[in-house]
């Protein structure tokens, strides 16, 4: 009786403005979807029509440019301070022109890549010795909380004491940065495996490595992915601190060239390709979650930083 | 199956009296039980001091026979169960599975080729959600000197065998509660053991789904020649599927009766109805009951 109403309000439901800006509707990612708007159990939860990002986000950044260009003419601001949008456009125009902002960004893109990949080999590893292992992880964590305690910043100059000005420094800060996330994750996803299974690889009999292949990696790979989603963002901002405080190679030494010659315009143009790339690898990390866990809930929609 | 060991035929085992009067699978009274469980008893270590879960127990299950383990929960059945299984070792006690122990020698690890005759249900289907069905049925195979392909095919006999033929390549979250249960009872049988040990496997599902899973299980068992041995606290459940139901007391667990089921097989849903039915319940309920 009670669901006769509401199953003829559905069709309304999808067209009418009302319902489309309810709060309720817009936000219930966590809470039990409406029944009214929901799809068919099975299918990805409800998080509006596919198109809604391609309308939304060239509105909003519409509007943020348009709210920085009114600024700086409202308050009269130096272009030394805060240049207008379209100086920072030409800017990054004539960058983009430049043989060395290539070369630039492909050093930084090398000392990331390299320092995240060899984070994700150490913290994974280190992440499933120390979830298989408690004893090892209570003897050890003091150490592992005190290298992410000491103010990472504070080690570049010692890295670069030892390892010089070159790509090495950055390559280390990028992996320092970014392997702790993922060795948390990965105890997090290692403890996290069902009592049942292990029961089960009892059962069959199942060799150690068998253990380990199929039932500990496969399962704490969620949590693992999401260590390394977070990791990828961490040894980008590793490798450019880095970058920032010492030698002349990557985006990061370029932007304080462009500070020390007062070209705030280029500097912001460098900004923007950073979070270009940043945003770059973040999303072939996030593709390769949705492409090794088909099975999980969370491939089924895009994670927010 | 019908190894003759001169001399062994005369030692009878509780379970023979009622597989004459059975007319299910042919049963081999004598020649050796499938278990045999020997003063066995667990105490756990708690902080507050040692709990005694199961008082030293004596089993005998015959080759073919299905036993049932009733008994209120914390009675210790479970716990019998899993020592079956080589999951927990006993604190005393022996078990052997067919003519081989168990446990070998104080606190050791279960025999390899002991283990490898049992097949494990467990109260939860215990799928990895990253396997499809086939791959979830055909996990017990890997790693040991099987093809793919031929993992593919047993999985898909299998399958065949517990009704899901057409579910091979579906992933367990696309299945309803009762048929993760037989994906789970499907992967208990790829390795062909002679023992099915299952743990509650119904307990979870709706009622008509357990009368569904209850047939299908008593139909594979008539195929197979399967020795089965069942936990469950259902008193209809038990005197539905058992030969013979082994009654556990309160903790800490014993034996407290032993009661043999002796209607045709096979047993439809009918028979629940029948006034000697009926008796075997509730003869069962009032000692469970007397009890609390």
């Amino acid at each position: 009786m009670a669901s006769e109403p509401q199953a003829t309000k559905a069709p309304h439901a999808a067209t009418d403005p009302q319902t489309a800006t309810n709060p309720q509707t817009a936000t219930n990612t966590q809470t039990a979807p409406d029944p009214r708007t929901t799809t068919p159990p099975g299918t990805r939860r409800d998080t509006g029509p596919r198109w809604l990002l391609w309308v939304t986000t060239p509105l909003i950044l519409a509007a943020f440019i348009g709210g920085w260009k009114l600024y700086t003419i409202l308050f009269d601001i130096g272009e030394l301070i805060l240049p207008p949008p379209e100086d920072v456009w030409s800017a990054l125009v004539e960058l983009l022109g430049q043989p060395m902002i290539y070369q630039a960004t492909y050093v930084t893109f090398y000392e990331t890549m390299v320092g995240f990949l060899i984070a994700v080999v150490v913290g994974v590893t280190l992440g499933i010795v120390l979830g298989k292992v408690r004893s090892l992880e209570r003897v050890l964590s003091p150490f592992l909380v005190a290298t992410q305690v000491v103010p990472k910043v504070a080690i570049v100059p010692l890295l670069l004491l030892w390892f010089g000005f070159g790509l090495t420094s950055k390559i280390f800060m990028a992996a320092i940065i970014s392997f702790f996330v993922m060795t948390q994750n990965t105890i997090l996803g290692i403890r996290s495996i069902e009592p049942g299974h292990r029961d089960l690889m009892r059962v069959i009999q199942a060799p150690w490595w068998k253990r380990v292949v199929s039932l500990d990696i496969p399962a704490a790979l969620p949590a693992v992915l999401t260590g390394i989603e977070l990791g990828i963002v961490f040894a980008i901002t590793g490798a450019i601190v880095g970058e920032y405080l010492g030698g002349d190679e990557g985006l990061g030494a370029l932007a304080t060239v462009m500070l020390a010659s007062l070209r705030t315009d280029q500097l912001f143009a460098v900004v923007i390709i950073m979070t270009l790339l940043g945003f770059l690898l973040y999303a072939v990390v996030a593709g390769i979650r949705r492409f090794a866990i088909p099975w999980h809930e969370s491939s089924g929609r895009a994670t927010s930083l | 199956m019908a190894t003759d060991t001169a001399g062994t035929t005369t030692t009878t085992s509780q379970g023979s009296s009622m597989s004459e009067a059975n007319s299910g699978p042919p049963r081999v009274a004598g020649s050796g039980a499938a278990i045999s469980v020997r003063g066995i008893g667990k105490t756990y270590q708690a902080s507050a001091g040692p709990v005694r879960a199961l008082l030293p127990t004596d089993l005998e299950v015959a080759p073919g026979e299905f036993v049932v383990l009733l008994g209120p929960s914390g009675c210790g059945k479970t716990t019998l169960l899993r020592m079956l299984a080589g999951l927990i070792s006993p604190t005393e006690g022996t078990i052997g599975i067919g003519d081989k122990p168990l446990f070998t020698g104080r606190n050791s690890t279960p025999d390899r080729d002991a283990l490898g005759s049992l097949g494990f249900v467990f109260q939860a289907p215990n799928l990895m959600p990253w396997r499809k069905v086939w791959r979830n049925i055909a996990l017990p195979l890997e790693g040991k000197g099987t093809t793919r392909a031929e993992r593919r095919e047993r999985a898909a006999e299998m399958a065949r065998l517990v009704g899901l033929g057409d579910f091979l390549d579906h992933y367990p979250k696309a299945l309803s509660g009762g048929m993760q249960q037989r994906v789970a009872i499907a992967r208990a049988l790829i390795h062909r053991p002679s023992i099915l040990l299952m743990d509650e496997p119904f307990g979870a599902l709706d009622a008509m789904t357990r009368d569904q899973m209850n047939l299908l299980l008593q139909q594979l068992w008539l195929d197979t020649g399967k020795t089965i041995v069942l936990v469950t606290h259902s008193i209809t459940e038990a005197v539905f599927l058992a030969d013979r139901v082994v009654l556990l007391s309160q903790r800490p667990g014993r034996v407290q009766d032993v009661v043999d089921v002796d209607f045709a097989r096979p047993r439809d849903l009918a028979v629940t109805a029948e006034p000697h039915f009926g008796e075997q319940v509730g003869h069962l309920r009032k000692q469970l009951g007397g009890h609390r």
